[in-house]
């Protein structure tokens, strides 16, 4: 992060770039990676795919927050 | 800095999907127990004409939770996680919208990112393939339906990325004002011609096969032999309530991550709160 684009976008009232290193870009990619396997876990397990195989616990627990969320059920 | 944005997503998300979460116990939960007992009516009369018929009768299954269980607190569960899953990508998002997307300041940017999300992970998804209470869908073709869905959220995220980057571009030329609304009218340009050329999931070939030509999988009243109809079809005014407290809680939860995002950003971005705005006496 370079400090000089921080103060640039102070001054300015807009918004500065804030990224910056491979640090940075991880902590995104993991953060990513949770987000797209809530998404996963919540709309889509024992529907189309299933990591558990033949089970619908997930299915059952969250069943009214996925239809009620957009996916499609049943 | 990145962290700092993730941990406050991850947040405002949660709150969002509280609220979302109220919202959907109070006026949803109603509507879903409608389609439930509606889907209950139905598969008794399915039962009477097969039995009458000769046929073999269909058996229900042991659920492993109870309605009462799902609906106060599957449903929350569900719901919470949803809005920490938004917050987590909401936080990305911002992140990289930081310094990329002109002159904005930090807590506008925190609004027009959630209603980004808002837009490209429900909204535009929804107009092709609204959302269904339980008894709409057919068991048969799930695979074919959760894969356009995720089709048609893919397209919408590729195409309002690409339409910011389109905007940008147009900026320097047309100015923002109208800039923006090329940008916009690009978009809903391909997102119309990209809906017009996915299939309804009625016109998925199971569908064709089992019922005929029809745009949906809502029930359509249940017939016997003679041709009279022996149970209705799927309530209109049930669809539409579900539908529509459904955009409205999505609306709650990103309105939330958007607000309570913005503050917070603001904070984080400026070099030191801003005294000048303080009332001078106390
Ligand atoms: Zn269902």
């Amino acid at each position: 992060m370079s400090t000089s684009t921080t103060l640039d976008g102070a001054r300015t009232g807009s918004t500065p770039v804030v990224l910056g290193g491979t640090r940075a870009a991880l902590w995104l990619f993991g953060t990513v990676l949770l987000g797209v396997a809530l998404y996963y876990f919540i709309g889509i397990d024992q529907g189309a795919t299933s990591v558990f195989g033949n089970d619908t616990h997930v299915h059952e627990f969250v069943h009214d927050a996925r239809h009620f969320l957009g996916f499609p059920c049943h | 800095m990145e962290r700092q944005f993730i941990v406050r997503g991850m947040a405002v998300g949660a709150i969002g999907g509280l609220l979302a979460f109220l919202f959907a116990r109070i006026f949803a939960e109603p509507q879903i127990q409608k389609a439930i007992d509606y889907e209950s009516g139905r598969e008794a009369a399915q039962s009477l004409l097969d039995k009458t018929a000769g046929m073999p009768v269909e058996h229900e299954h042991a659920e492993p939770f109870s309605r009462a269980f799902q609906g106060n607190v599957g449903i929350g569960v569900g719901i919470i996680a949803f809005g920490i899953a938004m917050g987590a990508l909401y936080a990305v998002a911002y992140a990289l919208a930081c310094g990329r997307t002109g002159k904005v300041r930090p807590r506008t940017l925190a609004l027009l990112v959630a209603g980004g999300g808002f837009l490209a992970l429900y909204l535009i998804p929804f107009a092709k393939y609204p959302a269904n209470p339980p008894a709409i869908g057919h068991e048969d073709t799930i695979r074919e339906r959760s894969g356009l869905y995720l089709l048609m959220v893919g397209i919408s995220i590729v195409v309002l990325v690409a339409g910011t980057w389109l905007g940008q571009r147009l900026q320097a030329r047309f100015g923002t004002w109208n800039a923006t609304l090329l940008a916009v009218l690009a978009c809903a340009v391909v997102l119309g011609a990209v809906m017009l050329v996915l299939p309804s999931f009625g016109e998925l070939s199971a569908n064709v096969e089992a019922y005929g030509h029809h745009a949906t999988e809502t029930p359509l009243p249940l017939r016997d032999a003679q041709g009279r109809i022996v149970y209705p079809g799927f309530p209109a005014d049930t669809l539409f309530a579900f539908r529509f407290f459904s955009v409205a809680a999505q609306a709650v939860l990103w309105g939330t991550i958007g607000l309570c995002f913005a503050p917070l950003a603001e904070r984080l971005l400026s070099p030191r709160p801003d005294t000048s705005a303080a009332p001078a006496t106390a």
